[in-house]
């Protein structure tokens, strides 16, 4: 009883907002092509998902190898940032040496914005999934870098000092303390990275690929298909959502231990 | 021989900011005997825990040698089992992995592990706690599992540093009791760092007094009293004056010097 109030207050918002929407664009007010109806919005991505009757045009029964292609540009780019963010990051947290040489040069990177690479990524990579890839690593990286790097900084020294009275060398060190006390830090790093994946496969789509969620976005609106943009839009934050869920389902598994030691744990 | 050797230990420590250094502990020469349970008393800020850092190997004297069964300290080993003021375990593993942390930097087998977890879990009476994480225990049964992942280090010498200095009266009462019957059993050589007379009194076979900072061995006193000991036989209260003199003396020559 309460778990179906609580989801149907939930829902209230978004049915009322969605609900007003469908009354205005019906209304006539503006030109239905501008602001396409939800329903129409629906319509047209049923359409581009399963390809019963071409209102999505060239896209119909397109949206899997669409949202495959975008997905395949994430996971890969996504996948370098988390080996490479996490590595990286215990080292310069942990070695003052490392830290010393590497940080002033990730310093003087971190603050260029990932998308302004878009032109030195077509040069270099061309037109394809590469320059896409380049781009998700890049807005991927650094979050998972700099969370990384501060999670391994404030595991507790006397973790550390415990491990080491019982024998552990200087990599036992890092992989049974370090890296498990730098957890909850990384996984914060991790859930910040995939937002900043999937806006740049969109965004790189938008301009260096010639597939994908975002190449149809930008390409529907080239053609005045304002439904298929909605409908792309949609796809994406569903995607995006649903990446994030994945990480937080692994996060909490990973993180069990602090069931009932943190303010989080008192969510039911 | 003896078990653990300080040889005339100086220890300084740099403040690099203040541009001030801090004498610790002042040229401290002190033996201790295999199978003896040795008490470090002395008041808050006197090097106790420098001390027993220093036969840890997690501080390095500035000058003096550490020897413990014969052979320098050179950074610390799981030949001597250290039991931390606070628990400190490591909150991802369960009771049972956090005792058995060693096997596991040893690379046993998980089943194994377990096994030999289970018998110190029973010693520090633990038993159907082992899944449990950190988080869900009490300040006593922390402790006691931070008791329990230093004996199954099967140590040389174990170090401890006022592990009970936050239990509640009882608690601490069965924990010094249950720590005696382990000391007995195991055979092994234990400093037992503490600020509680009473404390050092029940517990050890030699009380060693040190002084305010800097610290230095003030009296070595060798307790000769019967297990359990009796807090309130005239032995042990005789004892305890002389040490609790020994205390006001110190405290008086300290605000003395400051008066100075
Ligand atoms: N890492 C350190 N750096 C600088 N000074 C230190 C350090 N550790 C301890 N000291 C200083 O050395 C002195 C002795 O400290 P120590 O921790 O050994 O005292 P203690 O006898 O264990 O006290 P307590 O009973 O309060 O734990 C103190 O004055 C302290 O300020
Ligand atoms: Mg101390």
């Amino acid at each position: 009883m309460t778990a179906l109030s609580k989801s149907w207050e939930r829902a209230v918002v978004p049915l009322f907002i969605l609900a007003a929407w469908e009354v205005f664009s019906r209304s006539g007010f503006l030109p239905a092509a501008l602001l396409p109806a939800p329903s129409v919005v629906l319509h047209t991505w049923g359409d581009w998902i399963f390809g019963f009757d071409e209102t999505s045009q060239a896209n119909t029964g397109r949206w899997f190898a669409d949202a495959l292609s975008s997905a395949m540009r994430v996971a890969a780019g996504y996948g370098i940032a988390v080996i490479s963010g996490v590595l990286l990051g215990i080292a310069i947290g942990w070695w003052r040496w490392v830290e010393r040489t590497v940080e002033p040069t990730i310093q003087m990177l971190r603050p260029v914005p990932p998308v302004s690479w878009i032109p030195l990524a077509i040069i270099w990579f061309g037109i394809a999934n590469k320059p896409a890839i380049f781009l998700v690593f890049l807005g991927a990286f650094f979050p998972i870098l700099m969370n990384t790097i501060h999670g391994v900084k404030t595991a507790d020294r006397n973790l550390i000092r415990a491990a080491s009275m019982m024998g552990a060398t200087e990599q036992q060190l890092l992989r049974h303390v370090v890296f498990p006390a730098a957890l909850p830090s990384i996984f914060a790093g991790l859930r910040i990275g995939i937002g900043a994946a999937w806006m740049l496969t969109v965004t790189a789509e938008m301009v260096a690929v010639k597939s994908g969620l975002g190449y149809v976005l930008w390409d529907s609106y080239y053609f005045l298909r304002y439904d298929l943009v909605l409908a792309a839009m949609a796809s994406i934050g569903l995607l995006g959502y649903a990446t994030d869920a994945l990480i937080k389902v692994l996060m909490s598994a990973a993180l069990h231990w602090q069931h009932g030691s943190t303010l989080q744990s008192r969510e039911g | 021989m003896a078990s653990i050797d300080l040889r005339n230990i100086t220890k300084i420590y740099r403040d690099a900011k203040r541009k001030r250094d801090l004498l610790a502990i002042d040229n401290v020469s002190l033996s201790v005997e295999k199978n003896e349970f040795l008490c470090l008393l002395g008041s808050s800020g006197c090097g106790k825990s420098t001390l027993l850092n220093m036969i840890a190997g997690f501080e390095k004297p500035t000058e003096g040698t550490v020897t413990v069964g014969g052979t320098p300290v050179d950074g610390p080993g799981a030949d001597r089992g250290m039991v931390f003021q606070q628990a400190n375990l490591m909150p991802w593993l369960p009771v049972w992995e956090n005792v058995a942390f060693h096997l596991r930097l040893k690379g046993w087998r998980k089943a194994d592990r377990r096994d030999a977890a289970q018998e110190y879990i029973d010693m520090v009476g633990l038993r159907g706690f082992e899944n449990h994480f950190p988080a869900e225990l009490s300040g006593g049964m922390s402790q006691r599992v931070g008791i329990a992942r230093a004996l199954l280090l099967n140590p040389q010498v174990i170090l401890m540093d006022e592990p009970f200095a936050a239990l509640d009266a009882q608690t601490k009462m069965d924990m010094q009791e249950e720590l005696v019957a382990i000391w007995q059993k195991q055979r092994c050589t234990v400093v037992f760092v503490t600020h509680s007379v009473d404390e050092a009194l029940v517990l050890g076979t030699r009380v060693a007094v040190m002084t305010s900072r800097p610290g230095r061995i003030r009296e070595l006193i060798a307790l000769d009293l019967p297990r359990p000991r009796d807090t309130t036989g005239p032995r042990f209260n005789d004892h305890k004056r002389h040490i609790l003199n020994l205390i006001r003396e110190e405290g008086m020559q300290q605000r003395q010097a400051a008066v100075a």
